[in-house]
């Protein structure tokens, strides 16, 4: 009796302890759409919830389930991650959406951040970074180092991020370059090696020098390499394993800094629903090293036009500017405001093709 | 749009390189399911095929010895389903699904220290005459040697399954393993051996992905080939040369979209997209109108007090 009873006091006990060690330990989930090891997006993301452990050490713990596909597999896994006690859970990709939304109404007091989306809830933050800014330095270099006039752009879905990229890169490849033409391939997939390998080894066929990508691994660089003369530009991580050729810049995401915050303002109570749409300037977007395949000219070109992005001097979408089919869009220095850039769904000007629903 | 930005010598040759993972992994699995074995690991043994085969390769700065390592490795881990399903006779559509995921799982792990490192180059065919000729060279004689291997294993199944003593007894154990064991044929050993060449063959096509197409080292870098290799067999009614003829024109069809995409043809995108899957299942589903059906004993477990 005497020792059951002991048992059992010593198991509250034991229960009440490590209740009261959970409670003080925050606990932040992340759900990602790749491997952590992809060398682009996902591992980006990985390396923000890495600062987050460094920043924070014992008062937080981190969880994270890597490729979890766009759909209802997604909502199953947020699910589980708010049973389990997570206080904030990052969700980083576009597809994440109505997942996102859906289990943020089922969990009011989790909070959620959505990365790349525009549905904002009471306990769901929505937060993006600027890559467009990114893009017009990249179509920059693009313009001026094509030799054939054709870049090749590897799309992954036709979502507003990725055509905002895509007419970005073009207005600034055109203005340095009039004679400059897109051939563009959507690879619907974020993460499939292979199908980007080919769809850079098709684009080189084609005649592109410069290819340009929108998915997540870095099978193009690879196939760049392969094929010789052709430059590339690392996308979401630097990639430098691939400089100086092909790989001749890069957009880098740098998460860490926003993570971290985020973190501290649900341990202080302080975390209320917010809209962040970052870039050059706040330093969540990144602009990798220009290697020395790009004539100083060039560079100097680039690193300037980045300089006005990041004082704000400069808008990536500034006027005049027509959409393709001809309609104005943009009159003599007008710039675009943030509701029309985060639906994008048209091309500029010049843009052969159409894009696909 | 503009057609005659496609080069179709290119193209052949490149929807050939596209469709050798595909033809290496489904001849393996063909054989296997032809004695009677459903493995649903194709794509955990291609997996670590592909890291083995990488990894070695990296090591040794030899792809050869890159290739033999991954056939090793795919056969290693198809041994681990020789033990569930032939020793401890479990379902076998149990132990390939886990067979797939122990793989994608082992081969992240295996292959977390050769993120963004690039192998050696394989050699291409480079015969004097022969692969400089005009349009025939490149889609003939310029290939890498593991696409002809995928070619030669395929007329070679082909002839053993079709004319040899060996095929004969192996196609009595996948139709009738009690009959089999009756004549005195070793059912259990027969299989193993033929789950060992569908891993190696597996692994194999996996190292082609990771060596030749891409090349490098990601996770999960075959995103689904292996079970696209186990539909092919399938709509391939167990015929060598029609999974063959499968795989070429999935990997045609998958080249040829993105041929068209980039020439701005005319036709939405997501058609093109599912147009390779669309096409392969259509052609094989019209050639195997002739009624040729499964093994009888696909999927069953054998034991001989049965």
């Amino acid at each position: 009796m005497k020792f059951t009873s002991l048992l059992a006091s010593a198991a509250m006990v034991l229960g009440l302890a490590t209740g009261a060690m959970a409670e003080d330990k925050t606990k932040v989930g992340f759900v990602y759409v790749g491997p952590v090891g992809d060398g682009g997006w996902t591992y980006e993301h990985d390396k923000g919830r890495q600062a987050v452990e460094a920043e924070f050490g014992d008062k937080v713990e981190t969880v994270f389930v890597e490729s979890v596909p766009e759909g209802p597999d997604a909502e199953r896994v947020m699910t589980q991650m708010a049973l389990e006690g997570a206080d904030l859970i990052f969700t980083t990709s576009f597809g994440y959406m109505d997942p996102t939304i859906n289990v943020a109404k089922k969990f009011p007091k989790v909070k959620f951040e959505h990365a790349t989306g525009y549905k904002q809830a009471e306990n769901v933050s929505v937060y993006s970074a600027r890559f467009y800014e990114g893009r017009a330095v990249q179509g920059t270099i693009a313009g001026r180092m094509t030799k054939s006039n054709i870049v090749g752009y590897i799309g992954s879905y036709p979502i507003p991020e990725v055509i905002r990229g895509i007419n970005s890169a073009f207005i600034h490849a055109r203005k340095v370059n009039p004679d400059v033409q897109f051939k563009i391939v959507w690879a619907y997939t974020w993460f499939d090696p292979a199908k980007e390998a080919d769809a850079a080894k098709v684009l080189i066929e084609q005649g592109a020098d410069v290819i340009l990508q929108h998915t997540d691994s870095t099978a193009p660089q690879a196939a760049a390499q392969a094929a010789g003369n052709v430059i590339t530009f690392g996308q979401a991580s630097d990639m430098s394993e691939y400089a100086p050729m092909p790989r001749v810049s890069s957009i880098i995401d740098n998460w860490a800094p926003y993570y971290i915050a985020r973190t501290k303002a649900v341990m202080d109570g302080t975390w209320t629903s917010v809209s962040t749409w970052d870039g050059i300037g706040a330093g969540m977007v990144g602009i990798g090293e220009i290697s020395d395949a790009v004539p100083a000219d060039v560079k100097a070109e680039a690193l300037a036009l980045k300089d006005a992005l990041a004082n704000g001097s400069y808008h990536a979408f500034t006027g005049p500017l027509k959409k393709q089919d001809g309609s104005d869009w943009l009159a003599e220095g007008e710039t675009a405001d943030d509701g029309t850039l985060a639906g994008m769904n048209f091309y500029v000007e010049g843009i052969e093709g159409d894009i696909p629903n | 749009m503009d057609l005659s930005a496609i080069n179709p010598v290119l193209l052949v040759a490149s929807l050939m390189v596209a469709a050798t993972p595909l033809l290496l992994a489904a001849i393996g699995e063909l054989v296997v399911e032809k004695a009677g074995v459903l493995n649903l690991g194709v794509e955990g043994m291609m997996i670590t095929g592909a890291i083995c085969g990488f990894a070695i390769s990296v090591e040794t700065g030899s792809p050869w010895l890159g290739f033999i390592a991954a056939a090793i490795g795919g056969a290693i881990l198809s041994l681990l389903f020789v033990l569930m399903t032939q020793v401890a006779l479990a379902n076998q559509v149990a132990s390939g699904l886990a067979l797939t995921l122990f793989g994608l799982g082992l081969s992240a792990l295996m292959g977390q220290s050769y993120v963004g490192i690039k192998p050696p180059a394989m050699g291409r065919l480079d015969l004097p005459v022969l692969s400089d000729l005009p349009v025939v060279g490149p889609i003939l004689f310029s290939h890498d040697p593991i696409l002809y291997l995928g070619i030669l294993l395929t007329g070679a199944v082909w002839w053993v399954l079709k004319y040899s003593r060996a095929g004969l007894i192996l196609r009595a154990v996948g139709e009738n393993h009690d009959a089999a064991h009756a004549l005195g044929y070793k059912v259990i050993r027969i299989r193993v051996l033929a789950i060992l060449f569908g891993g190696a063959c597996a692994g194999l096509g996996g190292a082609y992905i990771s060596l030749i197409r891409v090349p490098q080292w990601t996770e999960g870098m075959t995103a689904g080939v292996g079970w696209i290799a186990l539909a092919l067999v399938v709509f391939a009614s167990w015929k060598p040369w029609r999974a063959l003829l499968g795989a070429y024109l999935f990997g045609g069809v998958t080249v040829v979209q993105l041929n068209l995409q980039a020439a701005g043809v005319a036709i939405p995108v997501e058609y093109l997209a599912m147009s390779p899957y669309l096409i392969t299942i259509l052609v094989l589903v019209i050639l195997s109108a002739d009624k040729s059906g499964a093994p009888a004993a696909l999927g069953r477990s054998f034991h001989a007090s049965h």
